[in-house]
């Protein structure tokens, strides 16, 4: 137990230095800028990872609740002159109503049917974001207004690079809690065989849909927050594709470890800018290494890494 | 009014037999392998896009199709070979991610060969509207629904008839008793990919005339032929065709009635319902993973 904690904590306090030490390493903005944008993605991947890697439901659908959240900021702020705070928070707890009561049906299923469902429920919400076009500016997407808080404006790259920084540090210290908690041995339990969890008094039911409206409420701030540091949504970060590159992201790094969702999302994010070279050959290149990692390491980038270096504690 | 009740029928069962096709495709793989193969529509698009330059470049039309077809065909047999053989333990989580994976490379091949634009593939049999009933109607349409049927029906038969289409079906209800009366499995898996590699690819050209052929065709063609599957149940093969063509009518009636912008989302609206009201779909048995 001991051990385990303080794991825990090694791994937290790793990731802190790491943040804090980034932009030493930084040449210019522009590489904070991505670092910023993975920081998002990170967000948004650890809480997805509670959901597909702890408690083994997927989620194709994801991005729609990023989406709910940035265009309630965009919309909320911009067209009827709410705070930004207030904004973000209304989002949240949309987004986490609309969880809640999708996720009591929706999570009876499994497999394929619950991809489907999750799929569907994704696609709905950007269709919707794309066809209002009176509220949302339609497929050319909305200007969102910057973020003030206290009569202060958070604005600039340095600035918005310790906003995120600090915001997956909460996020990660909450979610490595949440699994060592009774939740997190329960949300496992409901992985290994949701019978055995069943008779051994765990209540299933209750705890995906705890981590089902935990992780849509991660992905909506993520989305309130991103909307506000881009200044400009579109439809595309909510749909169908935004969608698999969080999966990808959270499977790539390795499913049910944290920091696996985290280096994945990093990882995933930096690598198109990095094919930016390959115009052309993006996509093939993009599929290609998706392929191959799932085929070569399926349970992801990070565990197979740890499982090379002998007789150590897992992160 | 009924004309025109009629009109949103015709147009509905025309791209409703293209989603039964993706549907049937992809019962045909889940039950031979338990994939979802999210690379399906890319078939689809490899079939229109073929077709569509092929018989640009002066190539004739039956001959281009086959070509579409026999290059799908040897897609899929790739995709089965190299990516989803060898992850063959992997949960769902991961062969949906490869399947896609597989679909983005495709996609990419795509549009290196074939550029960005959008390709035109002329009617089969010329462009002068059939009037029935008050309602009109393109003769592609009777080359759509016509060609589905006919792959439909030989679909079934194949699959009733043919040893290989029994030992698909074997290997579909139990593999390992399959393996012991001796099927190689291996070559099923390949052979449901080839096969519905082959209904896409028709599929993709028979429409090709209707919607234009693009590189990014395959993606909604093959979301709605999921839907489709998962509504009638996924591995029900006549189920997918059911799912396909109600899909395709509730979406041309929703396009007419309720919004033309809210088309897409009637599939997704339909198959939530279903799954939160008929968790197996309408004709599946169970919606639980077979483990």
């Amino acid at each position: 137990m001991n051990a385990l904690l303080h794991g825990r904590l090694t791994g937290l306090l790793a990731l802190a230095a790491v943040i804090a030490v980034l932009p030493a390493f930084l040449p210019n903005n522009f590489y904070l800028d991505i670092a910023i944008l993975a920081g998002f993605n990170a967000v948004v991947c650890v809480g997805l990872n509670l959901l597909i890697g702890y408690a083994g439901q997927i989620s194709l659908g994801h991005a729609g609740f990023f989406g709910i959240g940035a265009y309630a900021s965009g919309v909320l702020v911009g067209s009827y002159g709410w705070p930004p705070v207030l904004a973000l928070l209304a989002g949240a707890v949309f987004v986490g109503l609309l969880a809640f009561l999708v996720a009591k049906p929706i999570l009876r299923l499994k497999g394929h049917y619950l991809a489907m469902a999750t799929l569907g429920i994704g696609i709905i919400v950007s269709i919707v974001l794309r066809t209002e076009s009176g509220l949302t500016g339609g497929p050319d997407g909305m200007m969102v207004e910057p973020f003030r808080i206290f009569g202060v404006e958070l604005y600039g790259e340095k600035v918005w690079y310790w906003v995120v920084g600090l915001l997956l540090v909460g996020v990660v210290w909450l979610s490595l809690n949440l699994i060592d908690s009774p939740m997190g041995r329960a949300l496992r339990a409901v992985h290994g065989s949701e019978v055995a969890a069943e008779v051994v008094g765990v209540d299933t039911a209750r705890f995906k849909v705890l981590v089902f409206v935990l992780s849509a409420v991660f992905a909506s701030v993520a989305g309130s927050l991103f909307a506000h540091y881009t200044g400009l949504i579109t439809p595309a970060k909510a749909d169908f594709f935004k969608s698999i590159e969080l999966v990808t992201m959270v499977v790539f790094g390795g499913m049910a470890s944290t920091f696996g969702a985290v280096v994945g999302a990093v990882v995933l994010t930096l690598l198109p800018q990095a094919l930016t070279v390959f115009q052309d050959y993006q996509q093939i290149v993009l599929g290609g290494i998706l392929m191959a990692t799932m085929v070569f390491m399926p349970k992801g980038l990070l565990p197979t890494l740890a499982a090379l270096i002998p007789a150590r504690r897992r992160a | 009014m009924f004309a025109e009740l009629l009109q949103y029928l015709l147009s509905g069962l025309t791209i409703g037999a293209i989603y039964a096709l993706a549907g049937l495709g992809f019962s045909i793989i889940y039950n031979a392998s338990h994939v979802i193969n999210f690379a399906q529509g890319e078939f689809i698009m490899i079939g229109g896009m073929a077709s569509a330059t092929l018989t640009a470049s002066g190539v004739p039309l039956p001959l281009a199709i086959l070509i579409g077809c026999g290059g799908a065909m040897l897609v899929g047999v790739l995709v089965a070979k190299f990516a989803v053989e060898r992850a063959r333990d992997a949960s769902t989580v991961t062969l949906i991610i490869i399947t896609i994976g597989a679909s983005i490379f495709l996609r990419g091949v795509a549009e290196l060969v074939w550029g960005k634009d959008f390709k035109r593939l002329d009617a089969f049999s010329g462009e002068t509207p059939i009037q029935f009933l008050g309602a009109s109607m393109q003769p592609q349409s009777l080359w759509v629904v016509g060609t589905a049927g006919v792959l439909i029906v030989a679909i079934g038969l194949f699959f009733a008839k043919t040893l290989t289409g029994k030992a698909i079906l074997a290997t579909s209800h139990n593999r390992l008793a399959a393996q012991l009366v001796g099927i190689d499995v291996k070559r099923v898996v390949l052979a449901s990919f080839a096969l519905s590699a082959a209904l896409g690819a028709v599929g993709g050209a028979v429409v090709a005339p209707i919607t234009f052929s693009y590189t990014e065709m395959g993606i909604m063609l093959g979301l709605k032929g999921f839907t489709a599957a998962v509504l009638g149940g996924l591995g029900h093969g006549p189920g997918a065709v059911a799912g396909g063509l109600i899909v395709g009518v509730a979406e041309a009636l929703g396009a007419g009635y309720i919004s033309s912008a809210y088309k897409d989302a009637v599939a997704f609206v339909i198959i939530l319902a279903v799954l939160l009201f008929m968790p197996n779909g309408l004709f599946g048995k169970r919606g639980t993973e077979r483990v």
